[in-house]
């Protein structure tokens, strides 16, 4: 398959990042998410350690409140490639029985995302987690560093971020300090989209164009995947033709309408976009430079 | 509301159909004032990188924070951080990113301002132009001379001298001219290469994406055009083959590559290579990727190779065309902007990494500093934040390099401090160093084994550290003599008097204190050697020079000893009345009061003075020397 001068850049690039970050680290660990920039991290992954396998195991924050597309094809893409694949719930959150209805998105993706992902990286003692994050996702990640710091509470101080030049990175931590790692710092979405293409990437079908049962809620459209979404009496689904362009926990993530039914029709509308792919989540919007705060405190 | 700029965006599809979409990562420099921001605001806006939701949250941030009246302000759009947009300054480096159908851009945003030298520096250092902005009112200050000098250091060749505020001054030549001529001028000094020199209006798109109609005079491309067409060429293609070995891929037993991105070159199966320091050479066998084997790859690819001999490469080491080999050395000259509040220190030990090498290095001397205004040369004796020096450098151990001119990524080095981690400088290689002062150390046939057991003992060193007045130099005293009537043989360095001879020529600024240990951390060694127990009494302030200390003696030969007196009680005894003129100001930089002490994290023995009688304390140094086997006869 012909891959375009500049994906090719930055594949290098990614490649180049993943294998420092297996040298310099003891345990660092792969952050899969599912969504599409996860796969292409994977296949990333797969080529910067061909012909061995991945050097260290994935790590899944499950809320639980995912759609239930997603967890069959982390199943099967674990399964397919021979992954160690470590799934982690935050059980103390499961068991108060948080969830984005009652508890509403901040306090929801606090507990079984930030606090999920913390008692993960203790528990396994990983001292790198590998991220998807690209920087032209959100203004304050325009800043974050390649091999980004972590306090040893897990906080990201931007203010008393290292230098990064060249392609020297800093992996050096003190003892409880972390490192975030993102390899496709420099990837836009378009980027991603284009390599998926021309890598011919598995991605969850539910990017592509396709009728679901949809309720809409302050102007979002919300897919009813499962029965534990509370439904006013007046209140029913109605079918849509509708796809997302980013995935997390069902009921926080919005469907757009499109006919996009394939990877070449979802490039062609992403060129056209006139809105940006944070736009169908909910978690960034509770108040100016809300991704930063989170972030502040740990959130991925 | 924006305005539109009167042509289509030249996006030259035609011309370019038959090259690849290829990359171009380049720097902003300038300040707020400048209209920096605003100008990358309008490239992104103009070729529609910005969202409809983006500037919804635009409009109503303009409100509070922006600087353009009821206009959306499209600064906004890159002044990232919520405390940054509130003080209406960028304090970091920022990439932004935008595309045409031939390039994408990868913008480095930093700011301009005097105190973040580094933050340009960091930015500049992946970067293959540079747009320079210049107020059209003001012309050429103090200001873009710096960014030059630093645009200059870091290697950039391509430079666009962007006149902004073109609506400012009328949209006049002669104003253009004159600021084009005087930054030649300057810049002709310097030694840049390529410079374009384009009229803008940022705040109106002159020239940015489209023509501007008010400037008919000027027949340059507009800002986007140059960045499209632009030919930053070096990829080290053409070179000889640089490959640095990330790791060494061992999946199973019939299978050793070594994989690494290409910095410079090209390979094909066949070729002869060199694995660099070691020298040993071998032939390409096979170039593997998940995407099959390659015929041939060159500069920029991550590839892994397989060699048709076996021979010991580890990470770190280089791969060289056999008969294009790189640099080996441990010495060489550089520049060095240094990063870090802590001052730069000659002879501490820094990690220097360069490429995928790692190893401890000592500035060892400081040749002068580097004016960013002038690029003269300035006399100085240390390096401070946001400075830049010219060093010579000693090594532990070699390393394979490349000056940094010829090859960015082989002569591009950082300096990490050992203690916090921190990236504290940015170097880049000049010249090797040939050792005029090439001494090897001479073998002797009289080893320090050999000394050690004709005075039947063991030699080791015995590190007291603490503050003044803690009682170091009492015990060490009291125990020198319970050694020897034990009939060892010793010998006490005390601080106060090492500093009457050898060291008379020491202050006690960071620097002389850094060189105070530093001799007597190696005349210890040499009694160590000549088979004495040494006791050592120094104030010793630094974990990083006592860990240095440790570091140049041999397992079980160094035991660091903590006095760990309270400061209170040190300065209530104040024997020599030293506390008591420090605390009127009369000593600068008194260890305790007006400078910091670092008290050990794992020393080998805690005394606590104030506690116990210096008799105690003696016995307690004692036993645990006995405990050790140190007072075993040999």
């Amino acid at each position: 398959m012909y891959l375009e001068r500049h994906l090719k850049d930055l594949e290098a690039e990614s490649i180049h990042i993943f294998r420092e970050a297996a040298e310099q680290f003891e345990r660092p660990v792969l952050m899969y998410s599912i969504g599409k920039d996860s796969s292409v991290l994977l296949r990333l992954a797969l080529k910067a350690f061909y012909p061995g396998p991945i050097p260290f195991p994935l790590l899944h924050i499950d809320t639980t409140w995912k759609f239930r597309e997603m967890i069959a094809f982390r199943d099967a893409t674990a399964r397919e490639h021979d992954l160690n694949l470590i799934v982690h719930t935050n059980q103390d959150g499961l068991a108060q029985g948080i969830n984005p209805f009652s508890n509403g998105s901040a306090v929801h993706t606090d507990v079984m995302k930030t606090q999920a992902l913390r008692q993960a990286l203790e528990h396994y003692k990983f001292d790198a987690a590998i991220g998807g994050a690209r920087r032209d996702e959100e203004k304050s990640r325009s800043k974050e560093r390649i091999f980004s710091h972590r306090t040893v509470d897990h906080r990201w101080d931007p203010k008393k971020q290292r230098p990064e030049l060249w392609q020297l990175y800093n992996g050096r931590l003190s003892p409880g300090e972390t490192m975030r790692v993102f390899p496709m710092s420099n990837w836009t979405e378009l980027d991603v989209w284009e390599y998926i293409r021309q890598e011919d990437i598995p991605i969850v079908p539910l990017y592509f164009a396709a009728e679901r049962p949809i309720v809409e809620r302050d102007g979002m459209m919300i897919m009813v995947d499962d029965d534990r979404i509370p439904l006013a009496p007046d209140e029913t689904p109605k079918t849509l033709r509708v796809r997302f362009r980013t995935l997390g926990c069902y009921p926080l993530t919005a469907a757009i309408e499109s006919p996009a039914a394939n990877i070449a029709e979802i490039v062609d509308e992403i060129r056209a976009a006139k809105t940006s792919e944070r736009q169908g989540r909910l978690i960034d919007k509770d108040q100016a430079g809300s991704m930063e705060k989170k972030k502040e405190e740990g959130y991925f | 509301m924006l305005e539109e700029t009167t042509s289509e965006i030249p996006l030259d599809v035609e011309t370019h159909a038959v090259e690849e979409k290829s990359i171009l990562r380049f720097l902003t420099c300038g300040s707020v004032d400048d209209g920096k921001s605003t100008l990358i605001g309008r490239l992104l806006y103009d070729c529609q990188q910005i969202y409809d939701d983006t500037m919804e949250s635009l409009s109503s941030e303009s409100k509070t924070y922006g600087t353009t009246g009821t206009a959306v302000d499209l600064a906004l759009l890159v002044d990232g951080l919520q405390a940054e947009r509130e003080q209406g300054i960028t304090i970091d480096v920022a990439y932004r990113y935008f595309s045409t159908p031939v390039r994408k851009f990868i913008v480095a945003d930093t700011p301009g301002h005097e105190q973040y030298t580094r933050n340009m520096a960091t930015g500049a250092s992946r970067c293959d132009l540079a747009i320079i902005l210049v107020d059209a009112r003001k012309g050429v200050v103090t200001q873009t001379r710096r960014h030059s000098c630093i645009v200059h250091l870091l290697g950039i060749r391509h430079v666009v001298l962007a006149i902004n505020k073109m609506d400012l001054v009328d949209y006049d030549q002669e104003r253009f001219d004159e600021i084009v001529a005087d930054y030649s001028e300057f810049a002709a000094k310097l030694g840049i290469e390529h410079i374009v020199p384009i009229p803008l209006s940022a705040l109106e798109g002159a020239n940015v994406s489209g023509k501007s109609e008010r400037m008919p005079w000027f027949n340059g491309p507009t800002l986007l055009e140059h960045l499209q067409a632009v030919e930053v060429s070096p990829t080290n293609r053409h070179a000889g083959l640089r490959l640095p070995v990330q790791r060494v891929s061992r999946p199973n037993l019939d299978f050793r590559g070594y994989a690494g991105q290409i910095a410079a070159g090209t390979v094909r199966p066949g070729d002869e290579v060199v694995a660099l320091p070691a020298g040993k050479t071998s032939t390409v066998k096979r170039i593997v990727t998940y995407d099959g084997d390659l015929q041939e790859a060159s500069a920029g690819d991550c590839v892994t190779l397989t060699l048709a001999d076996e021979i010991d490469i580890s990470r770190g080491n280089v791969i060289c065309a056999k008969e294009d080999r790189c640099q080996v050395s441990d010495q060489f000259a550089a520049e060095i902007v240094w990063m870090s509040e802590e001052p730069m220190l000659k002879g501490r030990p820094y990690v220097l990494r360069i490429n995928q090498q790692t190893t401890l290095c000592q500035v060892s001397r400081l040749k002068h500093r580097v004016s960013v205004e002038t690029m003269e040369h300035i006399s100085g004796r240390q390096l401070e934040l946001n400075e830049i020096g010219v060093c010579e450098m000693t090594l532990d151990k070699p390393i394979v390099f490349e000056p940094y001119m010829q090859n960015r990524e082989f002569g591009g080095f950082i300096l990490v401090d050992r203690l916090t981690n921190e990236t504290v400088a940015a170097g880049m290689i000049r010249f090797a160093l040939r050792r005029a002062d090439n001494v090897h150390w001479q073998a002797v046939d009289i080893s320090k084994q050999v000394r050690a057991r004709q005075k039947l003992q063991k030699a080791c060193c015995l590190w007291f550290t603490g503050l003044s007045g803690s009682g170091k130099s009492t015990v060490a005293n009291l125990l020198e003599k319970r050694l020897f009537a034990l009939n060892r043989h010793t010998y006490l360095l005390d601080g106060d008097n090492v500093r009457h001879g050898l060291n008379r020529d020491l202050g006690f600024n960071d620097i002389d204190r850094v060189e105070n240990i530093r001799r007597v951390i190696e005349v210890s060694r040499l009694m160590v050697d000549a088979g004495l127990i040494t006791l050592v009494s120094f104030i010793s302030p630094f974990s990083a020079e006592r860990r240095t200390a440790r570091e140049r003696f041999e397992t079980g030969e160094f035991f660091e000893i903590f006095m760990d007196t309270p400061l209170e009680i040190c300065e209530q005894r104040d024997q020599k009345g030293l506390y008591a003129k420090a605390r009127r100001g009369e000593i600068a930089n008194f260890t305790g009061i007006s400078s910091a002490y670092e008290p050990p994290e794992n020393p080998d023995l805690v005394l606590g003075g104030g506690q116990q009688s210096p008799e105690d304390l003696t016995e307690t140094v004692l036993a645990y020397l006995q405990a050790q086997g140190v007072l075993e006869t040999d």
